[in-house]
């Protein structure tokens, strides 16, 4: 058990650790959707079922598609995080 | 030594999100820095919830009358982060409405760019 | 017996080249591979030194003060109450009064929500005021002119072809919306509450808005009316939660009825903000969805 809470809080530092470094900004909100679920297995096993429940739902599906739906909004669902694009 | 860091291996995790959060909130890209004060977010969740596990103790669901409490994990951590959720949500939504402006404004979501074209635009008038 | 005659056979005689076709395709007359078309270098425009690609002050400044924050942050988490301690200070008489006396009070099996619904109701008032604020202000900013006429839902985008899409979504869609019914409604009995069925049931619309948009929703729910819906739910939540405050401060002990515990209709007060709280999440979040999807710029 102390194992998969260790491997999962690994992937979780692992996931937050690369979204500053992702050029495309699609993939980013994918990796944070990929983030939050981490999460919301860690609350299951912090025994806090209303948290995972109330994670899933938040983090994995409202925001995740509010920051799709903006990208595809302002068009930069194709957007590139470019210092000198003019 | 180690036993002490597997021990608080909670803890020691929601202060490297928080700093990771922290350097992803300094990036030049608006959608970075939301994502950024969204992962500071919830690396204080885990830190809370964490704060309100006691081991070999069940989740907070009673069966009757008459319960004792020391069969079950302390909740009131559990609602604070409860609130706290909802409270990110709402910031997330009203940080993207913004973005959205600026975007429409100044055709850019490099907060370097958009705050030299709003000063260039300020010394025009 | 007669040589085999394939070209893989003629290939290790010396006879032909295997690969002559393909070659051809690639290469010119001469035998050589076509230049490549000239790479437009993008211009670099010289508009300050900040954005250039250098490491000045600023990024050692920023790597360093992380690393500082990091450090003094770690320094202090492990001087912390070891995890999992059952002698841990946080864990007082205050939570132990919340799960032993939680059911004869409250009424509900769940012990966060009746300290987040009873004991603590003030709290999430507070936070149901936070969500609408932050409603309103995505109104403001996000609201769509035409001219001079202005108003806040602008038509949202159809999409005639997207035959996979509106299929799943009408066998899916009921179910969703009875699964989040069922959280909400199961609050004080089991994990959920108001919170996460409200979001289930708001991922649900945003479901049914993106796959039929503005003609599909305009029959079944029009979205002026999910501001409306807001705003009556939380006047019934602010009323409920006064009458507890007045019978409580001026001391009438006007009881409401808890019912059995472990039926759906017990525990007094507490359903009823739980389907004020759900309902009032699911039309926020539908909302922000509706607002920042618009037809046209």
């Amino acid at each position: 058990m102390i194992l998969l809470q260790c491997l999962l809080l690994l992937g979780l530092i692992v996931c937050a650790a690369s979204l500053p470094f992702i050029k495309r900004l699609l993939t980013t909100a994918i990796v944070f959707m990929a983030y939050s679920s981490i999460m919301a297995i860690l609350w299951v096993m912090l025994e806090s079922p209303d948290l995972a429940i109330t994670e899933a739902a938040v983090g994995a599906g409202v925001t995740t598609v509010l920051f799709i739906t903006t990208l595809s909004r302002i068009r930069e669902l194709k957007g590139v995080d470019d210092d000198d694009r003019t | 030594m180690l036993e002490h860091i597997i021990n608080m291996r909670f803890e020691i995790a929601a202060v490297f999100l928080f700093a990771i959060g922290f350097m992803t909130l300094l990036h030049p890209n608006l959608i970075k820095k939301i994502i950024g004060i969204n992962i500071m977010d919830t690396s204080i969740f885990l830190f809370l919830a964490a704060a309100g596990y006691v081991d070999g103790r069940t989740a907070p669901i009673v069966t009757g009358l008459g319960a004792d409490p020391s069969q079950y994990i302390n909740p009131v951590p559990s609602g604070l982060v409860l609130t706290g959720i909802v409270v990110s949500v709402s910031t997330t939504a009203f940080f993207l409405a913004l973005t959205i402006r600026l975007y429409r404004k100044y055709n850019s979501l490099n907060l370097d760019k958009i705050l030299l074209l709003a000063r260039k635009g300020k010394e025009k008038v | 017996m007669t040589e085999p005659n394939g070209r893989f056979s003629q290939w290790l005689r010396g006879e032909t080249d295997l690969f002559d076709e393909a070659r051809s395709l690639i290469l010119n007359q001469d035998g050589v591979p076509p230049a490549d078309p000239p790479k437009k270098k993008p211009k670099r425009r010289k508009t300050g030194a900040m954005l250039h690609r250098r490491y000045t002050m600023f990024h050692i400044l920023f790597v360093t003060s992380c690393i500082l924050l990091l450090a003094l942050l770690l320094s202090a988490v492990m001087d912390l109450p070891t995890f999992g301690d059952p002698y841990a200070p946080s864990s007082n008489e205050v939570s132990d009064r919340y799960v032993a006396d939680g059911l004869e009070e409250t009424g509900a099996l769940n012990a966060v929500a009746g300290m987040i619904l009873d004991y603590r109701a003030f709290d999430t008032f507070g936070e149901s005021t936070v969500l609408f604020a932050a409603a309103i202000s995505v109104l403001f900013l996000l609201q769509h002119r035409t001219d001079s006429h202005r108003h806040a839902f602008a038509p949202v985008t159809t999409n005639e072809n997207d035959l996979i899409l509106q299929t799943a979504v009408r066998i899916s869609f009921p179910f969703i919306l009875m699964f989040g019914s069922y959280v909400v409604l199961n609050g004080h009995l089991s994990p959920g509450g108001g919170f996460s069925g409200g979001a289930v049931l708001g991922a649900g619309l945003i479901l049914y808005g993106a796959a039929f948009g503005r003609e599909g929703l305009s029959e079944k729910l029009p979205p002026e009316r999910t501001s409306r819906i807001t705003v009556i739910c939380l006047l019934i939540y602010a009323a409920l939660k006064c009458f507890s405050f007045f019978t409580g401060a001026n001391h009438m002990a006007i009881e409401i009825p808890k019912g059995i515990p472990g039926a759906i209709l017990s525990s007094g007060f507490i359903l009823p903000l739980n389907i004020c709280v759900g309902i009032i999440v699911a039309c926020t979040i539908f909302n922000f969805f509706l607002l920042i999807t618009e037809g046209d710029d």
